[in-house]
């Protein structure tokens, strides 16, 4: 097997993932868009440690676990907006605009 | 390369499982639909509710106090996946891999008691 | 973008599919493929979770492909068990439209987050092809779970421990976030 493959499938999923955050406007599915990115990312640390030891594998199981975090702060802030404005709509969170 | 089929060869054990429950469910539903009398009525079709008429749709609002439970869950998921590689060389380490263990799962446990205090796991 | 996949492999298509590794590799790319497209471009929210189970299943096999057994059970465990879980409380809690809705997309974004992936894509896979063109995967780790616990409890144990206070923080944050006061 070639390691391109696997960095190519990577890379494929990555792009798709770039594009739900841009195109998204719910924060749910924004989220969602962020899990394909950092799963990229992953099949990249593991193919690319598949040849050099074990350290790919370490990396990627610490990306699960900051995932695993990001994910709960990160739904816990779309539900403080919802409970706030009552919509997840993340394109209306312009305040910041000037 | 060898190596790697002879890993995946393992494996094919899995997936011809998977194949045989698969082949297994579909089997027995098919017979089952062949079999059965079919008269379709608007009844048959709800969704049962201990006899009792179900009111509103399936998709409902649902607490946000369910949401700290799911996290919980989470988190302690992540340990769990911590602890299983250390529980394979558990005798190697001896000592000093318990204390590291120890710190670990303690630090943690402040998250859970932390959720006790603020009254997050009450059921009201 | 899916044949590129298969001309990287630069060998003739009778023996790119000797390897029976390969084949389920193939599978398992185009249905990961086709379900991440469906995560972005879905527009009954639930059912965008349920395709990224689809996708997270796969990057599951595909660390089984490349022999990270350990990691390949993680992956169910953690993101499947778990975080679909969050994701599926998290639309239930938002009450997000249950069926088909056309709010989901920003219309006005589209043609950017398609210029934008497409740029990506090219630049990366011009990149990997050029520098990976013909790196092979040579297998070296025996037994990878009590290889990667040594790795976790020896040279990574400070990160390791910095990952239960990460969770703590995180714990605690999303629960002051989410109680209702």
């Amino acid at each position: 097997m070639l390691l391109n493959q696997f960095l190519l499938l990577a890379a494929i999923l990555f792009s798709i993932g770039v594009y739900g955050v841009i195109v998204r406007r719910n924060g749910v599915l924004v989220l969602m868009s962020i899990e394909l990115i950092l799963n990229a990312v992953n099949i990249n640390l593991v193919a690319f440690g598949a040849n050099s030891g074990i350290a790919g594998q370490v990396f990627a199981l610490f990306v699960i676990a900051v995932a695993a975090a990001e994910v709960g702060v990160g739904l816990a802030i779309v539900l403080l907006i919802y409970r706030n404005r009552r919509s997840v709509d993340i394109d209306q969170l312009d305040e910041l605009k000037g | 390369m060898s190596s790697a089929s002879d890993f995946l060869r393992e494996y094919l054990t899995v997936l011809i499982l998977g194949g045989v429950g698969a082949a297994l469910v579909g089997l027995l539903l098919g017979a089952s639909h062949l079999l059965r009398p079919a008269r379709r009525q608007p009844g048959k079709s709800l969704t049962y509710e201990s006899g009792v008429d179900p009111v509103g749709t399936g998709w409902t609002q649902s607490q946000i106090r369910y949401y700290v439970f799911a996290l919980l869950f989470v988190m302690f998921d992540v340990e769990a996946v911590f602890i299983f590689p250390w529980a394979t060389r558990l005798e190697a380490y001896g000592g000093f891999g318990l204390v590291e263990m120890g710190i670990f799962v303690f630090i943690l446990l402040l998250g859970l008691v932390y959720a006790w205090r603020k009254g997050v796991l009450k059921w009201v | 973008m899916i044949a590129s996949l298969f001309a990287a492999q630069a060998c003739a298509p009778s023996e790119c599919f000797a390897v029976p590794a390969n084949i389920a590799f193939g599978i398992c790319a185009l249905l990961m493929i086709g379900a991440a497209i469906k995560v972005v471009t879905e527009t009954n929210i639930v059912h965008a979770a349920l395709y990224l189970v689809v996708v997270l299943a796969g990057v599951g096999v595909n660390y089984l492909i490349l022999q990270a057994e350990f990691l390949a059970v993680t992956q169910f465990l953690v993101y499947i068990g778990a975080i679909i879980v969050l994701f599926l409380f998290g639309i239930m809690l938002t009450r997000a439209p249950m069926g088909r809705s056309d709010d989901l997309d920003n219309a006005k974004l589209r043609p950017a987050g398609i210029g934008a992936a497409v740029m990506l894509l090219v630049v990366l896979g011009g990149a990997l092809l050029s520098s990976f063109g013909e790196t092979h995967l040579v297998f070296s780790t025996a037994n990878s779970t009590t290889a990667l616990s040594d790795a976790v409890f020896n040279q990574y144990l400070i990160p390791f421990e910095v990952v239960s206070v990460m969770l703590l923080a995180a714990l605690i944050g999303a629960i002051v976030l989410a109680r209702r006061d």
